[in-house]
């Protein structure tokens, strides 16, 4: 028996010892100071605790599925031009509405075979081709299933993108993610950030340059830029306003009328860099254009000498060129720009362009300075707890009170080692559920020494009531246990980052606690047992 | 000898020193007293639910709500010399923020105020708020701050939204969870009893937050789900020992039996309750701000769950045998069978 419990005690010091090794792995020193490190590098602590930003965004898929219809509209317009079929008007009816339709008016109802070919060549995977009355119409509206691929795929984009931005911030172990209880949403976690403003101003930058074909503007204001169009604005066309930072000359309040769809725009600039204009010393933006863009480039400006085009960043005109001869794949672009701009812009085409924007459906930030009061408070209640506990268990038990203490400082370690080898996050609530699981832990030594103790009452032998004891508290246990552990379960699943910190360390510290409580307490009773002398009597 | 002597007396403890123990040999009459526990319960269950309608005809909501769940921008600046609150509404007004409520917050010393503003719809300008209320500041109020704010919380619509949905579910599988498992392990009406014990204790912790108008937030939600976790596991002790008494007495009556099993577990109920109270008030005492509706509802919650086992499940048990067999159906609990009512 002597040799059974030489083993147990092997099996609980090395336990003892694996766990110590989770929470520290090998620490540089054994001072104070150097476990504190050792401890802190190693558990891994939530925004709450280290300070940082939490935020959550959601991609607006919906702009780029219509960025795809937009360019397929354009598409098509070439193609029956190359084709020469004629069409009077290609458009969205209704751009804001679901799914995607594309219109194609007045063609030659002599020639809608050929119309009807070359949309079906080119776009019946996409899309399901109707004619309209006559045959003068076709209307193309997008799969549903080819809606899906792209919204996955614009959300995919857009976290590469982020993680691409964030990682110029140089933060430390970021976290990106897709955000589990919404469509579309995404997760970025940045410890220790402190100038918010700056990070949320890149991550969601757009700052996606597009060059439109002018229809007409300069106007002073809104109304006069639709009069020109006769009230009311085609769906082909839209109005944007200058911005104030255009070039000399012309005016920053005005109003113009661009084509919606754009010549290039977005991923198809290839870079953007900063420069300066040798005649005005303005801060330029120098660009250049991917190989298939600048070909579409070199098309349309060569057609279309002497008209103008815009350049639009950020839903503003940033200046308006006449076209003064065909531009292949790189150009300068004087509207003058804030240095901020110009470096946001050239990080953003680095980086690669988000394939929508951004909302933001969540902002929280933890100071680092309130992270670090949280940790305090948070330690000193959980030593006021697990004191006032200890101090209690010696007083109200004696002797076996030391058994629940022993136990009890075993549970800690064991749950703190958890928390080091899984990686889990140790939150501020996470704190809190150690603190709980101190009390409902020293639960289980209570009711087995309340056992005990009324085994002893009831006449019987001490190591017949320590057996009893653990016997009949064994099935209460278990099921408090499991129903709290389920509990926190649910907890888990259901919660957001703070409140999963606190169903892990409860679920953790209970499974520890199953373990240690009855098991460790039980070898050190049968320790204790197996060193009396025969009349002697139990301390508890 | 002496041990021998003690243990004749039924006393074997070592010997010279009296033991610390409270409830050895308690007899109380616990189901007498279900008239003094009802009246207790529908006081206070009545006190809340006023209170939350209050509450509901002033704020739309039974409970102050914490910024989680009503949307909206939450900032906690702290200032280096102490706020003026008046001068901090002026200076958003000047700025022409609307809507804006300010409040001192933690600790005097500590020089902190919480900005709130109400639910942005409009979730592309989600983010300005935070911008304007630090311009505000900066522009119209002379007392330097700490521009990145303590801490800040910006809630949109979507958000709150799906965090009240998720706290909803999480209550309900709880509570179903539990249900199924005690069904499996005990009996029905065992699983019930003790839900409906777990819904009293629900129902009086959040009626607390509603009379001392506290915030409920996420963590809050965490907390009333795990103290329903703690008011489950005193009950199902209680339990446990009216089934261990069943299967050995099957002569008692079954008022008796509960009774007896109650006064059993006495002692272990009170010790644990007191040892969770104490970690627990532990921590609405060191825990700071930020815990502080999460450590009240466990404070508020753990006396009311060791309560509501004695109180609220045990007399249920009873009553609804009593109503059975007075319907002249069998009997579900076994000790009723071969004893009179």
């Amino acid at each position: 028996m002597k040799k059974n419990l030489n083993k147990k005690i092997v099996l609980i010091v090395a336990v003892l010892l694996v766990f110590i090794y989770g929470i520290f792995r090998v620490p540089s020193g054994i001072s104070g100071k150097a476990l504190m490190e050792a401890m802190t590098k190693n558990i891994h602590l939530g925004l709450d605790l280290q300070g940082g930003v939490h935020l959550i965004l959601q991609v607006q898929v919906l702009e780029a599925v219509g960025d795809e219809t937009d360019a397929a509209a354009a598409r098509i317009r070439q193609d029956l031009q190359t084709a020469h079929l004629t069409s009077s008007q290609i458009y969205k009816p209704d751009p804001t509405k679901r799914p995607e339709v594309i219109v194609i008016e007045g063609t030659n109802p002599t020639q809608s075979g050929s119309v009807r070919s070359i949309l079906d060549d080119k776009f019946s995977n996409e899309y399901d081709i109707s004619s309209g009355a006559g045959e003068s119409s076709f209307t193309l509206t997008m799969k549903p299933t080819v809606e899906k691929t792209i919204e996955d795929k614009t959300d995919q984009q857009a976290i590469e993108v982020i993680r691409d931005r964030v990682d110029t911030l140089g933060v430390n172990e970021p976290e990106i993610a897709p955000y589990g209880l919404g469509a579309n949403q995404i997760l970025v976690e940045l410890p220790g950030i402190s100038d918010i403003d700056r990070v949320k101003a890149i991550i969601k930058s757009t700052a996606r340059l597009e060059i439109h074909p002018v229809i007409g503007g300069p106007y002073p204001d809104e109304q006069a830029a639709m009069s020109s169009l006769g009230g009311t604005l085609p769906p082909e066309d839209e109005i944007l306003q200058g911005s104030g930072t255009m070039a000399p000359g012309s005016e920053g309040t005005s109003y113009y009328v661009l084509q919606r769809v754009p010549i290039v725009a977005g991923s198809d600039f290839r870079s953007a860099d900063p420069g300066t204009d040798s005649n005005t010393g303005q801060r330029t933006v120098h660009f250049t254009l991917t190989n298939e863009a600048g070909d579409r480039f070199y098309d349309y400006t060569s057609k279309n000498v002497g008209h103008s085009m815009a350049v639009v960043m950020g839903g503003q005109v940033k200046e308006v060129a006449n076209i003064e001869n065909a531009i292949r794949d790189s150009g300068e672009i004087r509207g003058s720009f804030s240095e901020d701009e110009v470096e946001i812009l050239s990080k953003m085409l680095r980086t690669g362009a988000l394939p929508a924007s951004l909302n933001y459906l969540e902002d929280r930030t933890v100071g680092a300075s309130l992270g670090a009061d949280s940790i305090k408070e948070g330690v000193t209640a959980a030593i006021v707890g697990v004191l006032l506990v200890m101090v209690f268990m010696l007083v109200y038990y004696r002797g076996s009170g030391i058994n629940a203490d022993l136990a009890l400082f075993l549970n800690l370690v064991i749950l703190l080692g958890f928390m080091g080898f899984s990686g889990a996050t140790l939150t501020l609530p996470g704190i809190a559920g150690v603190i709980l699981t101190i009390g409902m832990g020293v639960d289980s030594n209570v009711l087995i020494f309340e056992r005990i103790r009324e085994e002893m009452r009831a006449g019987k032998a001490p190591s017949a009531a320590v057996d009893q004891g653990f016997a009949h508290a064994w099935t209460t246990i278990f099921d408090t246990h499991v129903t709290t552990i389920v509990s926190a379960g649910i907890l888990f699943l259901f919660g957001t980052g703070p409140v999963k910190g606190f169903a892990v360390t409860l679920t953790f510290g209970l499974a520890a606690n199953l373990f240690t409580a009855v098991y460790v307490s039980r070898v050190i009773f049968e320790a204790h047992l197996n060193r009396m002398k025969p009349g002697q009597l139990v301390s508890i | 000898m002496i041990g021998e002597e003690h243990r004749n007396r039924g006393v074997p403890y070592q010997e010279g020193r009296k033991p610390v123990e409270l409830f050895h040999s308690v007899n109380v009459d616990w189901l007498g007293k279900k008239w003094y526990f009802l009246a207790f319960s529908m006081i206070f269950s009545v006190a809340g639910l006023i209170s939350m309608g209050w509450h509901w005809a002033h704020i739309g909501s039974p409970v102050p709500l914490g910024v989680d769940f009503r949307g909206g921008t939450q900032v906690q600046v702290q200032f280096a010399n102490p706020p003026e609150i008046a001068r901090i509404r002026q200076a958003l007004d000047t700025a022409g923020i609307k809507g804006g409520t300010v409040v001192n917050f933690d600790r005097p010393e500590l020089h902190e105020v919480l900005i709130s503003l109400p639910e942005q719809t409009n979730e592309r300008a989600l983010d300005t708020g935070r911008q304007e209320i630090v311009n505000a500041l900066r522009e119209h109020y002379s007392n330097p701050f700490n521009a990145s704010g303590v801490k800040v919380d910006v809630v949109g619509p979507t958000v709150g939204h799906q965090l009240e949905r998720q706290a909803g579910l999480a209550t309900l599988y709880s509570l179903l969870g539990m249900l199924i498992y005690l069904w499996f392990r005990f009996q029905l009406i065992y699983g019930v009893a003790a839900v409906v014990a777990c819904f009293h204790d629900t129902l009086i912790t959040v009626g607390a937050f509603a009379l001392t108008g506290t915030e409920i937030s996420l963590t809050v939600i965490a907390a009333i789900l795990t103290l329903v976790g703690y008011s489950m596991n005193d009950t199902i002790v209680v339990f446990d020992r009216i089934r261990e008494n069943l299967r050995l007495s099957r002569r008692e009556p079954l008022p008796d039996l509960v009774n007896r099993s109650i006064n059993q577990t006495l002692s272990r109920t009170v010790l644990t309750s007191g040892l969770t109270f104490l970690t627990v008030l532990s921590l609405f005492v060191f825990g700071g701000q930020v815990l502080h509706g999460f450590s009240f509802a466990l404070v508020i919650g753990i006396l009311i769950g060791t309560y509501s086992s004695i109180a609220v499940a045990s007399p249920m048990l009873v009553a609804w045998q009593e109503w059975r067999s007075k319907r002249g159906k069998a009997a579900i609990l076994p000790a009723a069978k071969r004893s009179r009512v």
